[in-house]
């Protein structure tokens, strides 16, 4: 696949996900508007959602923290290297062109590189799936809501009561700050980087579609029905919407261990995914 | 919830009547302060200098704009929120200095700043995080810049806004947080949640 045409896509896919945000986004907001009893939290998501229209009608980025850029690839013998550097130019170019507010420094010295880039930035996961398409995912993360992950390492013994347990203390400790309604993407199991590592692909995940397996889906619908009994609500304000998913990723884990890493989204849910073709067609999927 | 329409530079009349959750819209001038014009202004005020700006009455907004320059003429791209708890500590000396009578941000402040607000007459309002062009759409022109040497997102920009809002009351000047509030009621229901 040429290098030129995998930094067109990657451009246009962090463009349009710091502008339009997914259509499961879009109605899961709309829904959350509708069936919100509370008048404050009310308030919240039609401010939310009229933000969005204007800033797909102006052309503008949905919010001011365009975030951090990372990729998440899908496909068969994929050329990492000449990928990277590919993605690389999409996001300087689009750090100019969008513009997107340079985010990304370096952690100590806290030196911003002006373009979004940096060592390991933006962050690229690739995944192999036995297909003759190459699939590619923009995502853009907020300031605001990945301060507010956690890391637990249960007690085993504690099983999924413990999951509920740090789920709900994570959620009351992050209050209105990550921007509710949040998506609340866990990654269960692992060594430790593939537990966030898991949570990660949980967020890629479109809203309202459930974990494959029927224990994991029962219990991303009781999390979810918990997290939504807090009252925390749109921006804190009080109000039964306080997360519009719950996603689980699982993989094996020692078993002295039960990690679980929360990584919450904020609802500038941003991720674009596009489909590339062998003959160089491609299209957005969402 | 009652709703109420304020217009700068606003009086102390103004906030004294609002309570917590009522919403405003707020037309006229606000500045927009972060970190470090929190501590310019303070600076200003231990040397004796007045800022650039007339503060009596003042609305202080916790934001960075995101900006552009067309035809000379700076224009508002974005203008969504910023955390205002990252100036808690410097907010009740702000607000001893100058007569300031809203704060608005993200978040909620800490209760020295409830206190504070209550004892000087002023309120703190929420604005939707992220909202960032609806807040935009509300700015009618960029009446200047001062400080620009703080950088484009901690300088201080004087806008003129119409119909800013809708702002929720959630600290009042009678000393209630909204945040305080819903915070027990949270707890509450959690622990019940757990116990199960
Ligand atoms: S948490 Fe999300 S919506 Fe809120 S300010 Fe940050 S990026 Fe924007």
């Amino acid at each position: 696949m040429r290098a030129s045409l995998i930094e067109e896509v990657a451009f246009q896919l962090i463009k349009r996900a710091s502008i339009v945000l997914p259509k499961d986004v879009k109605s899961s907001l709309q829904k959350a508007y509708e069936e919100e009893t509370s008048k404050l939290g009310k308030t919240q998501l039609k401010a939310i959602i009229d933000n969005i229209t204007i800033a797909e009608r102006l052309n503008s980025p949905v919010c001011q923290d365009t975030g951090i850029v990372s990729f998440f690839i899908k496909g068969r013998s994929l050329d990492h290297k000449a990928l990277e550097e590919s993605l690389r130019r999409a996001t300087i170019r689009a750090t100019k062109e969008v513009p997107l507010r340079p985010n990304a420094v370096h952690p100590l010295t806290r030196k911003n590189s002006g373009d979004n880039t940096g060592l390991h930035i933006p962050g690229v996961t690739l995944m192999y799936e036995d297909a003759d398409y190459v699939d590619i995912t923009a995502t853009l993360k907020g300031g605001g809501s990945e301060n507010m992950s956690a890391l637990y390492m249960i007690p085993p013994g504690e099983g999924i009561e413990g999951v509920k347990r740090v789920v709900l203390e994570t959620i009351v400790n992050a209050g209105g700050q990550p921007c509710p309604p949040t998506v609340v993407n866990i990654g269960i199991g692992g060594t430790v980087d593939l537990t966030f590592k898991l949570a990660k692909m949980a967020m890629i995940r479109p809203l309202g579609v459930r974990h494959p397996e029927e224990e994991v889906a029962r219990l991303e619908k009781e999390l979810l029905e918990l997290v939504n009994s807090t009252g925390i609500g749109p921006m804190g304000l009080g109000g039964r919407t306080t997360a519009l998913d719950v996603k689980i990723e699982y993989a094996y884990c020692h078993t002295a261990s039960l990690p679980v890493g929360i990584n919450l989204q904020c609802w500038a849910d941003r991720r674009a995914t596009a489909r590339i073709y062998p003959d160089g067609s491609w299209k957005i999927l969402n | 919830m009652v709703e109420y329409k304020l217009t700068t530079p606003l009086k102390e009349e103004d906030v004294r009547k609002l309570s917590i959750e009522d919403v405003v819209y707020v037309s006229g001038i606000i500045y927009t302060a972060r970190d470090m014009a929190h501590r310019r202004f303070i600076e200003l005020a231990e040397k004796g200098q007045k800022p650039p700006v007339q503060m009596d009455g003042a609305v202080i907004y916790h934001a960075g704009p995101v900006v552009r320059k067309l035809d000379g003429e700076w224009e508002v791209v974005s203008a969504g929120p910023t955390t205002s708890s990252r100036m808690n500590r410097v907010t009740p000396t702000l607000l001893k200095y100058y007569t300031i009578r809203m704060i608005i941000g993200k978040g909620g402040m800490s209760r020295e700043v409830a206190d504070a607000l209550k004892e000087r007459g002023a309120v703190y309002c929420h604005y939707t995080g992220g909202a960032a062009v609806l807040a935009a759409k509300c700015v009618k022109r960029v009446v200047k810049v001062e400080w620009l040497d703080l950088g484009v997102p901690e300088a201080l920009w004087v806008l003129e806004v119409e119909d800013f809002g809708p702002l929720i009351v959630t600290m009042d000047a009678q000393g209630n947080s909204l945040y305080e509030k819903l915070e027990l009621e949270v707890s509450k229901r959690v622990r019940g949640m757990l116990r199960r």
